[in-house]
């Protein structure tokens, strides 16, 4: 049974901070498409197209016909450990202050053999599921889970090391004048963050929830505005080896496309608040995150960029503040690169719209920031790269999927 | 599985001889390319040919990058008309035999040298393993980095939950080996091995602890192939060539190994050879991990699958004992130099066949068998061989 994680003390300011040590990360290409089903949280294998053999480890071609056609495809992921090993001396270094270490070759009920880390309450000869996470490196690998649930599972530090768990951890949500944001405190709050700093520009100007927020547990409300470098280089100064996961909860919302807008005020609010905020928490939260990704059971773990999914392909209808989100989108897929050897997560949460005023004319289904905000903190528990939360949104990731020119055209109609 | 009668020909007319090992050391600051100038020099010297007179060259290595075997030959001053490059780790020995020795019956060539040399500097190890092969890299060595031990572990734990083998069946085959090794000049470990220290050394990944592991290093191996009566005219000792097997992947459908490819051609090792286990007055594993020699044991036709623990308890495994088994010590104690292991059991074998021991002869060793084993490409060991080998006295 997975003991209990405990809180942790206060940090020793004299103690040298454990930098952040990757796992082996290269990967062939093909093997790229379990990077795919394990950033969204999906088990996929390799299935023939031709006779329908389930392939691992990932080839170029089927060891049973030798056909070419093979593709990722969801799997059932039941199995049964056949033999089980306590790594104790690991050649890696990432490895070397880890061990011991459990690995076992699963067998799984559709065919291969998978050498995968073991959960601590997986035992040889046991039924087992499979899932595939991003490690440290932000490569793909498996992991053998119990085939039930167990008492404190989440907090197993081999499971550990693949999720960016809330609990214990310090979170940052950046701007709590938003519904999300209010949402997002009380969610975290309620994950078991140990502190959650929120946000808050212009404290003396009221808003809707401003009475509610500094209720919610553990929540410490902290000046910050993200149009002003100054204050974010300030907050991040303070707090910014305090900050282990990062939300970032600024929003811009305008209805409007290009030539109905008259000048560019807007569009400089829009990605100054967006664009440019997001540019200013990484410029002055990254370098501190990137290097606590190490640091015990309060390591630095994630940070996460609340999207909406018209950045992957815009909506005319709001189509600057589409423009500015695939920006964010962009600058998003840097940060990930930037901040993956230090073992810390980038986490792009993509929506339709929200049920809140800037949206007020658009029909069902919305995404409520309540349920934004439990699929952020549910995604970090699992440890998923890619999200998409809500009708609209998965809606639109599998019309892309299938043919992006298309959803192009109909979005615009 | 097989089982037409075989239709291949005899090895008649064709020997091994001059057996190279160039002392192994444990960190070497010298490139592969040095190991092979140093076997490819003892080869000549040993033999009494020139440079020139070598005419096929086979190389096996892991660690010779940039290099293959062609760039070895402007390297070492060479113009064969016969070339191989054989990087098949513990089966490259056999492969290499095989090959070169059907060379040298058609007339493709007449002298070829077979090398197996490896190189080991400070992290090179740990390198080799995060690309040993892509599987390695994408689905192994990214789970606790554990490398081979790790592996054999899993498939160790296995086979002593099927059949019954204790660590204590383990550790007399290490410790046979290291009594073997005692006289053995170049072996690296050299220290008395008892079964309190094999039962108390560290664990590793269980249930493989540090005896049970080979250690890398650096150092070469290898021999000549050449006709009969070419070997008598030179005064070389030459060893004959009964039989031999080679295969890949054989039985890909085991979930986990609990056997190698010698099973599925072991009928046609010993019925080309003409002989049976019986006959046979020593044998060389390839010993990676002890769990391997007991699947061999088995594999080979010493005793049934899942006897292998019974046959050990049963029999002494020293030069002078019942069953005589990797009689220099094996890569356990001499210490694996990469693709060099592949040929330690062939070369010390020939030793043992042509009265040129290094260490301890076995007496009246008239007949010998050496098997190869390699290549842990994911989940297994891929390529297996074996050879039976006879006194040409």
């Amino acid at each position: 049974m997975t003991q209990p994680l405990t809180r942790p003390k206060r940090k020793n300011p004299l103690k040298k901070t454990r930098l952040p040590l990757s796992p082996h990360a290269v990967r062939s290409r093909a093997a790229h498409g379990l990077t795919a089903a394990a950033a969204q949280g999906r088990f996929e294998l390799q299935v023939c197209l031709d006779c329908k053999a389930v392939i691992y480890p990932v080839r170029d071609a089927c060891p049973a016909c030798l056909s070419a056609r093979v593709a990722f495809a969801p799997v059932a992921n039941g199995g049964t450990v056949l033999a089980e090993t306590t790594v104790r001396v690991s050649t890696e270094p990432y490895f070397r202050e880890r061990v011991p270490w459990r690995v076992g070759m699963v067998k799984l009920d559709v065919g291969p053999v998978v050498i995968a880390h073991l959960h601590g309450d997986v035992l040889e000869g046991q039924r087992a599921r499979l899932q595939f996470k991003l490690d440290k490196g932000g490569a793909p690998v498996a992991i053998a889970l119990p085939e039930k649930d167990t008492p404190n599972m989440a907090d197993d530090p081999q499971w550990r090391e693949m999720t960016c768990d809330p609990k214990f951890r310090r979170v940052l949500i950046t701007d709590g004048r938003t519904a999300v944001g209010q949402a997002m405190a009380k969610a975290f709050s309620q994950a078991g963050a140990a502190t959650v700093f929120v946000g808050v520009a212009d404290g003396w100007k009221p808003f809707a929830g401003m009475d509610a927020l500094p209720a919610i547990e553990r929540v410490e409300i902290v000046p910050l505005d993200l149009t002003d470098t100054e204050s974010v280089r300030e907050l991040a100064e303070q707090n910014g080896g305090r900050v282990d996961i990062l939300v970032n909860t600024a929003e811009h919302v305008r209805p409007g496309g290009l030539i109905g807008r008259h000048g560019l005020t807007v569009a400089r609010e829009e990605m100054d608040i967006r664009y440019l905020g997001l540019v200013r928490l990484a410029q002055a939260f990254g370098p501190a995150m990137g290097a606590r990704g190490a640091d015990g059971v309060n390591s630095a773990a994630a940070f996460v960029n609340l999207l909406s999914v018209h950045a992957l392909v815009n909506w005319p209808a709001y189509g600057a503040y589409s423009a500015t989100e695939a920006a964010c989108l962009s600058a998003a897929q840097c940060l990930r690169a930037e901040l993956r050897p230090g073992g810390v997560k980038v986490m792009n949460v993509f929506f339709g719209p929200l049920e809140t005023d800037w949206f007020q004319t658009i029909p069902p289904p919305k995404v409520a920031p309540a349920t934004l905000a439990n699929a952020v903190v549910d995604a970090l528990k699992k440890g998923l790269e890619d999200v998409f939360v809500g009708d609209v949104a998965e809606d639109i990731r599998a019309r892309l999927a299938a043919n992006p020119k298309a959803v192009e055209r109909e979005i615009g109609e | 599985m097989s089982d037409k009668p075989s239709m291949r020909k005899s090895y008649e007319g064709v020997v091994i001889c001059a057996p190279v090992t160039v002392p192994y050391r444990r960190y070497s600051t010298n490139a592969a390319h040095w190991w092979i100038g140093r076997a490819l020099s003892a080869l000549t010297k040993q033999s009494g040919l020139r440079p020139a007179d070598i005419d096929g060259l086979s190389v096996s290595s892991f660690t010779v990058t940039p290099d293959t075997a062609i760039g070895l030959t402007q390297h070492f001053g060479l113009s064969p008309r016969w070339l191989d490059t054989v990087p098949l780790g513990g089966a490259a020995g056999m492969v290499a035999l095989r090959r070169a020795a059907r060379a040298v019956q058609a007339g493709d060539a007449e002298f070829v040298a077979c090398v197996g040399a490896d190189t080991n500097h400070i992290d090179s190890f740990r390198r080799n393993l995060s690309s040993f092969s892509r599987f390695a890299q994408d689905a192994v060595y990214p789970y606790g980095a554990g490398g081979p031990n790790a592996s054999f572990a899993l498939i160790t734990k296995n086979y002593m939950n099927k059949f019954g083998a204790t660590r204590e069946d383990f550790g007399k085959i290490c410790i046979a080996q290291r009594e073997n090794a005692l006289s053995v000049p170049h072996a690296l470990m050299k220290k008395k091995l008892t079964m309190d220290d094999y039962l108390s050394a560290r664990a590793i990944s269980d249930p493989i602890h540090l005896f049970d592991c080979v250690m890398p290093c650096a150092g070469a191996e290898a021999f000549l192939v050449c006709r009969e009566d070419t070997a008598r005219s030179l005064n070389l000792a030459g060893v004959r060539i009964l039989s031999t097997i080679e295969r890949h992947n054989a039985f890909p459908d085991d979930p986990i190994q609990i056997r190698g490819g010698w099973a599925r051609d072991i009928g046609e090792l010993w019925a080309m050879a003409g002989v049976r286990p019986d006959d046979i007055d020593f044998v060389e594993t390839y010993d990676d991990y002890p769990v391997i020699v007991m699947m061999q044991l088995e594999d080979l036709g010493f005793c049934g699958k899942g006897e292998g623990p019974e046959f050990v308890r049963g029999h002494s495994l020293t030069n002078d004992g019942s069953f005589p088994h990797n009689t220099s010590g094996g890569q356990l104690s001499v210490g694996q130099a990469g693709c060099a292991g592949g040929f330690l059991g062939l070369v010390e074998a020939m030793r043992q066949l042509s009265g040129a021991v290094l260490g301890t002869q076995v007496p009246d060793a008239r007949l010998g068998l050496v098997s190869g084993f390699g290549m842990i490409n994911y989940d297994r060991g891929l390529a297996s061989g074996a050879t039976i080998l006879a006194s040409a006295r």
